[in-house]
């Protein structure tokens, strides 16, 4: 199932739906460094809220999605992790070191509007 | 079996005998409790009224042969000496005391027919011993109950996640942490997280004596994971000791935000979420 990917200003958001393959996952990444560029988008937020497990592909990939965005030039925010899925992952050893997290789409438009400013 | 009988029978002379002596032989116990300092949280009455009782539940034991009252009536007195601070030690001795001053008084009574003691004392030493056993064993228990149920006391004590200010809050942690709590904190945190939008949390561990390697690495993992979150998490009042430990252990706390105390974390909390607290006016 492919991931949806909504322009909103200079904010590209994909949003999880279901849980996914890898193939799928790596077809988001494929799929989001084209468009941050072709959009000339200043941030990325990735919304996880509807996962209920986060394995070591998909958080190895999130984190790649987010160092990749960052060499063409954009943010990345990886929002909506349910509680239980954060303590499972810490507990895998899978913090997404270096990545900026925010606890929903709300908080991660935000971020990135915090960032733009300073940005500026 | 004629030998069961026999033992039976001299148990029943033992009885008889200790019976008869039993102001004497009471009186000559309590004063060597008091002799060897035992029992000093009680008074003298509370102790010869005690004595009486386990002196008789002592006679009825060896007279039955069984020990269910005993054990009963041990359990009993334990739920009720353990509280004042009786130790073990001390109880144990004085049924062992009491033991002695029994053996003494047959001792004195059968000193002329040597094999008749030694009989007797083949009858009289097991019961004793299993006597002594069973008072100990039931005082031990009676502890080991009393602790558990102060453990599930301490564990029921749930930590609250306290809201300071919007998008801030606290979480005060008092006393032992094992693995199970520390587990129950991290969930409570992460859900209190969710529900207030908190974007700062200060953990204050300085109700907290000591901390091991398995607690520090569970800390770092509930920073982690409230940093999924997008939280940010600072930590006060870590203790000399535990930084020394912590230290020593080598648990990784660069990922960790510390403070001295409350006050700065909540200072440097509010910092972060773009609050400044001002007076009103000059203190007077």
């Amino acid at each position: 199932m492919e991931v949806p990917i909504l322009k909103q200003g200079a904010v590209l958001i994909a949003t999880f739906q279901a849980a996914l393959s890898d193939a799928d996952l790596n077809q988001l990444r494929s799929a989001l460094i084209q468009q941050v560029v072709r959009f000339r988008s200043r941030g990325v937020i990735v919304d996880v809220t509807a996962m209920d497990v986060m394995d070591s592909f998909a958080s190895r990939t999130l984190r790649e999605i987010a160092h990749m965005i960052r060499l063409r030039g954009a943010e990345t925010v990886i929002v909506g992790i349910q509680p239980e899925v954060a303590f499972a992952m810490v507990q895998l050893g899978l913090t997404l070191e270096g990545v900026a997290t925010a606890l929903d789409l709300e908080e991660g438009l935000a971020y990135l509007n915090e960032k733009f400013k300073t940005m500026k | 079996m004629a030998k069961r009988d026999e033992s039976s029978e001299l148990l029943r002379e033992l009885v008889a005998h200790l019976r008869q002596n039993r102001t004497q032989l009471r009186e000559e116990w309590v004063g060597r409790i008091s002799e060897t300092r035992l029992l000093t949280a009680m008074t003298k009455e509370e102790i010869f009224a005690e004595a009486t009782s386990v002196y008789d539940s002592y006679v009825e034991a060896l007279e039955t042969e069984t020990f269910e009252a005993l054990q009963a009536y041990a359990r009993n007195l334990s739920e009720r000496i353990i509280p004042r601070g009786v130790e073990t030690h001390e109880v144990v001795g004085i049924v062992l005391l009491l033991r002695d001053v029994l053996a003494r008084s047959l001792f004195a009574k059968y000193q002329t027919d040597f094999k008749k003691l030694n009989r007797i004392l083949d009858a009289y030493e097991p019961a004793a011993n299993r006597i002594a056993n069973t008072v100990a064993v039931g005082f031990v228990q009676e502890r080991e109950r009393v602790i558990r149920q102060q453990q599930e006391a301490i564990r029921e004590l749930s930590t609250p996640v306290l809201q300071v200010r919007e998008r801030l809050l606290i979480l005060p942690i008092i006393g032992v942490i094992d693995p199970q709590r520390a587990r129950q904190l991290t969930e409570q945190l992460l859900r209190g997280i969710r529900t207030n939008r908190a974007k700062v949390v200060v953990i204050d561990i300085t109700g907290v004596a000591a901390m091991d390697v398995t607690v520090a690495n569970h800390l770092v993992q509930t920073v982690e994971a409230s940093r999924l979150l997008g939280a940010t998490v600072i930590v006060t009042g870590l203790s000399p000791e535990i930084a020394q430990t912590l230290v020593t252990i080598g648990v990784d706390l660069g990922k960790m935000n510390t403070v001295g105390d409350l006050q700065g974390g909540i200072e440097q909390a509010e910092r972060l979420l773009g609050y400044k607290v001002a007076a009103l006016a000059e203190p007077s």
